[in-house]
């Protein structure tokens, strides 16, 4: 035992967290980057341009590596979630079972595609056919992202049954799908993936100019994904306004809690940063005015319900402020990033490829994008607490009641270690034997040398 | 047909699709590695590469699908289950893990043929097998014990002890082994591939006979274990006899080094009869005798729904499952390996 105490459910929540944590890396990967792939092989046909076409092998070739680490970690937590959380389940089984079977058979699609896409490249006499066999990947990962998030967003916000006595009664399916936290939240998922992806994949090109490889076919990948990165983000930035007014109006103890909106007022400030004291003070803290009101509403005199009209054992952490607001810190650096490249890109066209501070700047925005995305997974679901099915089940009543908890516990977390050195190992290896402008020696590859 | 036949009837065809094209991953994953101890690997590595390169990922969908599907139809599933099989369940996991990055990490890597590598790939590939095959002897009642306030205790002391489960984790291994080797035989025909044939040709015929004899070792140990289910399996003895004839004549054909195809048809046959005897015998408990197919049915609406988006996603798939299987099956030039990748 780690702890004198065991507690199941804390050991469920650790692990629940570990899996997903792990997995939501290789998921997010697998939900943007066919679709880069898809952009590339596009660009690369209709230009007659091999660079491109380059670009999506290479892409792909990577791409294959995560995929496999995607599928057996999504495996383990679907698995998991009966294991570890088998009382959810039953109720889950029960009201948001469709997006669930759903999700299995976008998953089947993309995996089938997937395995055709990649050995077929040369296969086909008109390379658009090859293309098209990646268009299934694309919507199947997509799929795949929409049906869980419905899942998740079902928990935030359950729609579509009826609760009798703490038992969920009368059930519709698609009742249930439709949440009204569902709309934001898909598409806060969905873009930020692209997002992250087109950062990923531009932190790689930026890395090899930085190393001094100017080869053009940096330049193009560059251009390319940070071009789709900055419509990416400013998409995100709508969504994620839309998802402030969501919270306002269904769950109102998340949004205050995260910005230690205590009383119910009117022109509220929003708070950055600060301490807590013990009579809920704010100190310290950076106050924008009415910004709250602003989030919440799109009015600054609208009123912002306080968590001191929640019942108390409601109230999800606290802490979640500082997880929002560093997550907000990440948005802020990752639009100036954006937004530099594309200033650069139309005044000083040289620079948006050689200034060292502006690769190092894009090499940057690629960690800081897939930690938004884990500072905002966290968020959200802590946030969700006390309630693991808002309103419905309680956290601590939906986990197992098993012995051993903590020593899967420990075999995950070793599990992930491996998993996780050794995909990073594979994946280096693989890039620095076989650099992109030697391949284009190597088969004769033709691309024009404008951008 | 009532919904509830309708839907374990779905989801038994499904594992039993995943029982084929895991069994013919699982075994080829073993045979490769043998092969490279005992010196013969160059002999079938291709064939056994060239064919699960492309399907890997779509066999573990397979699995996915069933147990998302058997909480959907059947909630209660999720919760007797899960309690019980929380470290058995991570095990699988955890091998599952290891093997399918393990064989990308060895395929697409730059670092092919990496002994270590092959051995987790190998070695996992009887393990799977192994710790999914507890699930089936769980089902048989007596290794769960519930009390009165509900809580699930699993008994690991008699799953260990019993012999009905280690003969159904032995039919297990063996039977992996036989169905790839029996797979890969037909595969290496096709190729063209006369070295590689007579290799596997010699594995599916040394592992022929134990399939046979631990089906009937099962037999004898479902009687003493549970004679409620045993029973009910002679209502259908028809079906294994079935079984038995179209091994004979899978086997005939793999002596005759004829009609390899049509061989593992039977073999698929063989199986399918005394899988879906099996089932029908353990009807209409899923977990003897806690959960039954109709007790712990879900709600209508959601009975319809699953159904309903089953066929849409069948007509989805079935187009999509040929179009894969005639570019890496059927496709004698790719088979052969004379295809640009």
């Amino acid at each position: 035992m780690l702890l004198s105490g065991y507690d199941p459910v804390m050991y469920s929540r650790i692990l629940t967290g570990v899996t997903l944590a792990f997995h939501i890396i290789f998921a997010t990967i697998g939900v943007g980057v066919p679709l880069m792939i898809a952009l590339a092989e596009w660009i690369g046909i209709k230009r007659g341009d091999d660079h491109y076409l380059l670009m999506a092998r290479r892409w792909a070739r990577g791409f294959v590596i995560t995929v496999a680490v995607g599928v057996v970690t999504g495996t383990a937590i679907g698995l998991q979630l009966s294991l570890l959380w088998p009382t959810f389940m039953r109720v889950a089984g029960q009201s948001i079972a469709l997006p669930l079977f759903m999700e299995t058979f976008a998953f089947f699609f993309e995996a089938i595609f997937l395995g055709i896409y990649l050995y077929t490249w040369e296969r086909f006499k008109k390379k658009t056919t090859h293309l098209l066999l990646l268009i299934p990947v694309v919507l199947g990962s997509s799929a795949s992202a929409c049906f869980i998030t419905i899942v998740n967003a079902f928990m935030n916000s359950p729609a579509g049954v009826t609760v009798k006595d703490g038992k969920i009664v009368d059930i519709s399916p698609f009742g249930a799908m439709l949440s009204p936290a569902m709309p934001t939240k898909v598409s806060h998922v969905l873009v930020t993936a692209y997002l992250t992806c087109a950062f990923v994949l531009a932190a790689i090109s930026a890395w090899s100019l930085l190393k001094g490889r100017n080869h053009v076919y940096y330049k193009k990948a560059l251009k390319l994904t940070m071009m789709s990165a900055f419509v990416f983000i400013i998409a995100s930035a709508v969504i994620g306004d839309l998802s402030g007014k969501y919270l306002a109006k269904y769950q109102p103890e998340k949004l205050a809690a995260m910005e230690w909106h205590f009383d119910t007022s009117k022109q509220a400030p929003l708070v950055l940063g600060g301490i807590l004291t013990d009579d809920n003070e704010i100190k310290y803290g950076f106050k924008i005015p009415f910004a709250l009101s602003i989030l919440a509403h799109g009015l600054p005199n609208a009123e912002v319900t306080g968590l001191n009209d929640i019942p108390k054992d409601e109230h999800p952490p606290l802490y979640i402020h500082y997880l929002f607001d560093l997550k907000m810190g990440f948005v802020a650096m990752m639009v100036v990033i954006a937004g530099a490249f594309m200033l650069l890109l139309y005044r000083k066209r040289s620079a948006a490829f050689g200034n060292k501070w502006m690769l190092r700047g894009i090499i940057l925005a690629a960690p800081l994008a897939m930690m938004t995305i884990e500072h905002g997974w966290i968020f959200s679901e802590v946030g969700r607490q006390p309630w693991l099915l808002r309103g419905i089940m309680r956290t601590s009543e939906g986990a197992t009641t098993s012995d051993h908890v903590d020593t899967m516990l420990i075999v995950f977390v070793l599990l992930y270690v491996v998993l996780g050195v050794s995909a990073v190992t594979v994946l280096i290896r693989m890039f620095r034997s076989n650099r992109a402008e030697d391949e284009i020696a190597a088969k004769g590859f033709k691309g024009g040398d404008e951008l | 047909m009532s919904y509830e036949v309708l839907g374990i009837t779905v989801l038994w065809i499904f594992l039993f699709g995943y029982l084929i094209v895991a069994s013919i991953d699982f075994g080829a994953g073993f045979f490769s590695y043998y092969s490279a101890v005992t010196g013969q690997r160059h002999l079938i590595n291709n064939i056994i590469e060239r064919y699960l390169s492309p399907v890997w990922e779509v066999t573990n969908v397979f699995l996915v699908f069933f147990f998302v599907g058997i909480v959907g139809f059947f909630p209660d599933t999720a919760f007797y289950y899960g309690t019980a099989l929380l470290v058995p369940g991570s095990v699988a996991i955890v091998l599952l893990a290891i093997r399918g990055s393990y064989y990308a990490f060895n395929t697409y890597g730059t670092n092919k043929n990496n002994r270590f590598y092959m051995l987790l790939y190998g070695a996992s590939g009887l393990l799977i097998p192994a710790s999914l095959s507890t699930v089936m002897t769980i089902s048989e009642g007596g290794y769960i014990e519930v009390d009165p306030s509900g809580g699930v205790t699993f008994l690991y002391g008699k799953l260990f002890g019993s012999t009905y489960s280690w003969t159904v984790v032995l039919l297990a291994l063996v039977s992996v082994l036989y169905i790839s080797a029996m797979f890969l035989s037909y595969y290496a025909d096709r190729a063209n591939d006369r070295g590689a044939f007579e290799v596997v040709r010699k594995y599916a015929l040394a592992w022929s006979g134990p399939t046979i004899l631990c089906s009937l070792l099962v037999f004898f140990a479902i009687r003493g274990h549970n004679p409620v289910h045993f029973d009910q399996m002679k209502h259908y003895a028809w079906m294994f006899v079935l079984s038995f004839a179209c091994f004979l004549v899978a086997i005939y054909f793999l002596w005759t080094r004829r009609r390899l195809g049509v061989a593992f048809v039977f073999v698929m046959l063989q199986f399918g009869f005394a899988f879906f005897g099996y089932g029908a015998g353990h009807m209409p408990y899923v977990l003897y005798p806690y959960l039954t197919i109709h007790d712990n049915f879900t709600s209508e609406p959601m009975a319809i729904a699953l159904i309903a988006v089953f066929i849409l996603g069948l007509l989805l798939l079935i187009p999509s499952l040929y179009l894969l299987m005639r570019l890496f099956l059927f496709d004698t030039k790719y088979v052969q390996g004379k295809r640009a990748k």
